[in-house]
C-alpha cells in the first residue's frame, strides 16, 4: 500500500517562545525550527510499515514556506521515498491544510494517511479528523498501535480513561500519539541520499484550494505570570505553609 | 443564537467536562441544548435535563452510537447543526476526536480548547504549549468550539428542568468498528477534576515507588495521581495519568510535583493550578520557577515524611 505522511515545520519543542511586544504573534525570527514531534512519529511508523513490507511507497507532504523543504528532507532521510511541497506564505489553518491534503490524496490514492495528532505550535488537534471527514474515510486518532490487516487497519487509541481499539476500513487516516514509536535519527549517509530524492513543488492554486483564514488573530498575549514562590527548608515548614494558605486542612 | 453542546457521558451521568462546556456555551448567549448520543443513555439524558441553563436535551439512542465513533456521530451532528449557530464540545479525547470531523463537514474552522469567551465570535485559546494566549475572532457563520474544562466552572447539575426529545441516529456509516477498551481502574478522584493532584516524575525510578511513595500521600490527601511523560514512558504509570501539553490539563487547588523537573510540555498541563508545590533534589529544576512552595530535598525522604505528618 502507499502511505501518505503530512509533516509540519514548527518551532523546536525545546524552545521557550516569546510573545512579540506588539502582541501580533510570537517571535519566530532566528528561532530553531524542526519537524513537529508527532509528525516524526508518523514518518517513523510509515517507514516501519515499509520495512515490514506492508507499505510499498511513503510519500511525505508539507504545506508552508520554502524552508519546509528542510522538513521534507528530514523525512526523506528517515526513509520516505519522495516529497511534495505546497508553497504557501503565512499560517495556513487546519481546514485549508485538510482541503489541500484531500486533493493530494485524490491524486496519490494512498491506502493510509499517517499524521501527527497535533502540531505543537497552534495546538489545534484538528487536521487529521478534518481530512478524514473531507475524504469520507475512517479516522484512528491518538494512535499508540497501528496494525494493518486485509482491507482494514486496527488502531489502539489513547483515550482519557485508558486505551481503546477500533478497526477501520481502508483507506483510513491515523493520527499518532507519543507512544506509538521512538523515531529514528537519520544517519549521515541517509541524509546525503535524501538530497537526491525528488520533491515536487506545488501551490494551493494548483489544487484550486482557497487558503484564506477563517479566524482572525486579534492579539497574542503572554499568559498571566505566576507570583514568585518561596523555598521552604523542611517538610514541617511546607505543611505549615500549606495550612496557612488553606491548601490542606 | 442557539447552541448545541455535545455531551460526554457514561450512559448513567454526564462527565464533569460536559458541565464546563455548558457554562462556556451559555456565555455565547441564546438557548443551550444538549445532545446525548449513545446506547441506553436515558439516564444521562435525564441528568442533562436537570443541568441549570439547559433549555432542551436531545437523546439519540442507537446501537451505532454506543461507543462514540466519530464516523457515526458526525453525520448526526451535521444534520442537527442546521438548526444551531454553534457546536460546543468538551476538549477531551472524545470531543477532540469528533468536533473537527463535524467542523470540516460544515466547512467551518474549529476553535480548539478555548479558555475564555469574549463574545459570540471571539475566544481566547492557548498556543505554543500555553506559552502564549491567542485571542481569535471567527468569520464563519457557524462556530465549532472545544472547551478546556479547567477554564470554566461546572454548570450546576441540579435546578434545571429541560424536556428530553428523542432524535434518530443516522445508523452505522460502515467505516469503523469498536473492538474493545482497556480502561484504567481507579477508586481515586478523576485526574482532571480532582481538587488535589500528587504527581511523580522520572526520579521515582520505578512503578513500585509510585505505589510506596506517591500513593500513600495521595490517599492521605484524597488526591488524584498524575505523572510526567518521563514516568509514563518509563512504564511507571499508564499513559492516561500523564499531565501536560499532550496529556491531561489539570488545574487543581493543590498540585504537588515530586521528582518532576518541569519541562515546558509538563508545565502546559498544570501551571494554572492554584497552589503548586515542588519537591526536587535539584534546586535548579525549572519547576521551582512556577512553584509557590519549593522544597529542595530527596523525595524518598520528604514525601513519606509529609505523609506521616499529615
Amino acid at each position: 500500500m502507499k502511505v501518505l505522511v503530512p509533516v509540519k515545520r514548527v518551532v523546536d519543542a525545546n524552545v521557550k517562545v516569546r510573545v512579540k511586544p506588539d502582541q501580533t504573534g510570537v517571535e519566530l525570527a532566528n528561532v530553531k525550527m524542526s519537524m513537529n514531534p508527532f509528525d516524526e512519529i508518523a514518518v517513523e511508523e510509515a517507514v516501519r510499515l515499509k520495512e515490514k513490507g506492508v507499505a510499498t511507497e511513503v510519500v511525505v507532504v508539507s504545506i508552508g514556506e520554502q524552508k519546509s523543504t528542510e522538513t521534507l528532507r528530514t523525512a526523506l532521510a528517515m526513509g520516505a521515498d519522495r516529497g511534495i511541497l505546497i508553497k504557501a506564505e503565512g499560517a495556513v489553518e487546519p481546514l485549508a491544510v485538510a482541503k489541500l491534503l484531500a486533493k493530494v490524496a485524490g491524486e496519490e490514492q494512498p491506502q493510509l494517511i499517517v499524521m501527527g495528532k497535533q502540531a505543537i505550535d497552534d495546538d489545534s488537534n484538528q487536521t487529521g479528523q478534518m481530512l478524514a471527514a473531507l475524504l469520507g474515510w475512517a479516522q484512528g486518532t491518538f494512535a499508540s498501535k497501528v496494525e494493518p490487516a486485509e482491507g482494514e487497519v486496527s488502531v489502539t487509541r489513547e483515550v482519557d480513561g485508558g486505551l481503546e481499539t477500533v478497526a477501520l476500513k481502508l483507506p483510513a487516516v491515523v493520527t499518532t500519539d507519543l507512544r506509538l514509536n521512538e523515531p529514528r535519527y537519520a544517519s549521515l549517509p541517509n541524509i546525503m541520499k535524501a538530497k537526491s530524492k525528488p520533491i515536487a513543488e506545488k501551490s494551493p492554486a494548483d489544487y484550486g484550494v482557497d487558503v484564506t483564514p477563517r479566524l482572525t488573530t486579534l492579539k497574542v498575549t503572554e499568559p498571566p505570570k505566576r507570583q514568585a514562590g518561596i523555598k521552604v527548608g523542611s517538610v514541617d515548614e511546607l505543611i505549615g505553609k500549606l495550612k496557612e494558605v488553606g491548601a490542606i486542612a | 443564537m442557539s447552541v448545541l453542546v455535545l455531551a460526554e457521558h457514561d450512559n448513567t451521568g454526564l462527565k464533569d467536562a460536559t458541565l464546563a462546556a455548558v457554562t462556556a456555551a451559555s456565555k455565547l448567549g441564546g438557548d443551550v441544548h444538549v445532545l446525548v448520543a449513545g446506547q441506553g443513555a436515558q439516564a444521562a439524558a435525564d441528568a442533562a435535563a436537570k443541568v441549570e441553563g439547559v433549555a432542551k436535551v436531545l437523546l439519540a439512542d442507537d446501537a451505532s452510537l454506543a461507543n462514540g465513533l466519530a464516523e457515526n456521530l458526525a453525520p448526526l451532528l451535521v444534520d442537527l447543526m442546521a438548526g444551531y449557530d454553534a457546536l460546543v464540545a468538551p476538549a477531551t479525547s472524545f470531543g477532540k476526536n469528533v468536533a473537527p470531523r463535524v467542523a470540516a463537514l460544515l466547512d467551518v474552522a474549529q476553535i480548539s480548547d478555548i479558555t475564555a469567551v469574549e463574545g459570540p465570535d471571539t475566544f481566547q485559546r492557548p498556543i505554543y504549549a500555553g506559552n502564549a494566549i491567542a485571542t481569535v475572532q471567527s468569520s464563519d457563520a457557524k462556530k465549532v468550539i472545544t472547551v478546556r474544562a479547567t477554564a470554566f466552572p461546572k454548570a450546576n447539575a441540579a435546578g434545571g428542568s429541560a424536556a428530553v426529545e428523542a432524535v434518530a441516529g443516522k445508523g452505522d456509516a460502515g467505516l469503523s468498528r469498536f473492538v474493545g477498551a482497556e480502561l484504567s481502574k481507579s477508586d481515586r478522584p478523576e485526574l482532571t477534576s480532582a481538587k488535589i493532584v500528587v504527581s511523580g516524575g522520572r526520579a521515582l525510578g520505578s512503578a513500585d515507588a509510585f505505589k510506596t511513595v506517591i500513593e500513600p500521600l495521595a490517599d492521605k490527601l484524597g488526591a488524584a495521581i498524575g505523572a510526567s511523560r518521563a514516568a509514563v514512558d518509563a512504564g511507571y504509570m499508564p499513559n492516561d495519568y500523564q499531565v501536560g501539553q499532550t496529556g491531561k490539563i489539570v488545574a487543581p487547588e493543590l498540585y504537588i510535583a515530586a521528582g518532576i523537573s518541569g519541562a515546558i510540555q509538563h508545565l502546559a498541563g498544570m501551571k494554572d493550578s492554584k497552589v503548586i508545590v515542588a519537591i526536587n533534589k535539584d534546586e535548579e529544576a525549572p519547576i521551582f520557577q512556577v512553584a509557590d512552595f519549593g522544597l529542595v530535598a530527596d523525595l524518598f525522604q520528604a514525601v513519606p515524611e509529609m505523609t506521616s505528618k499529615l
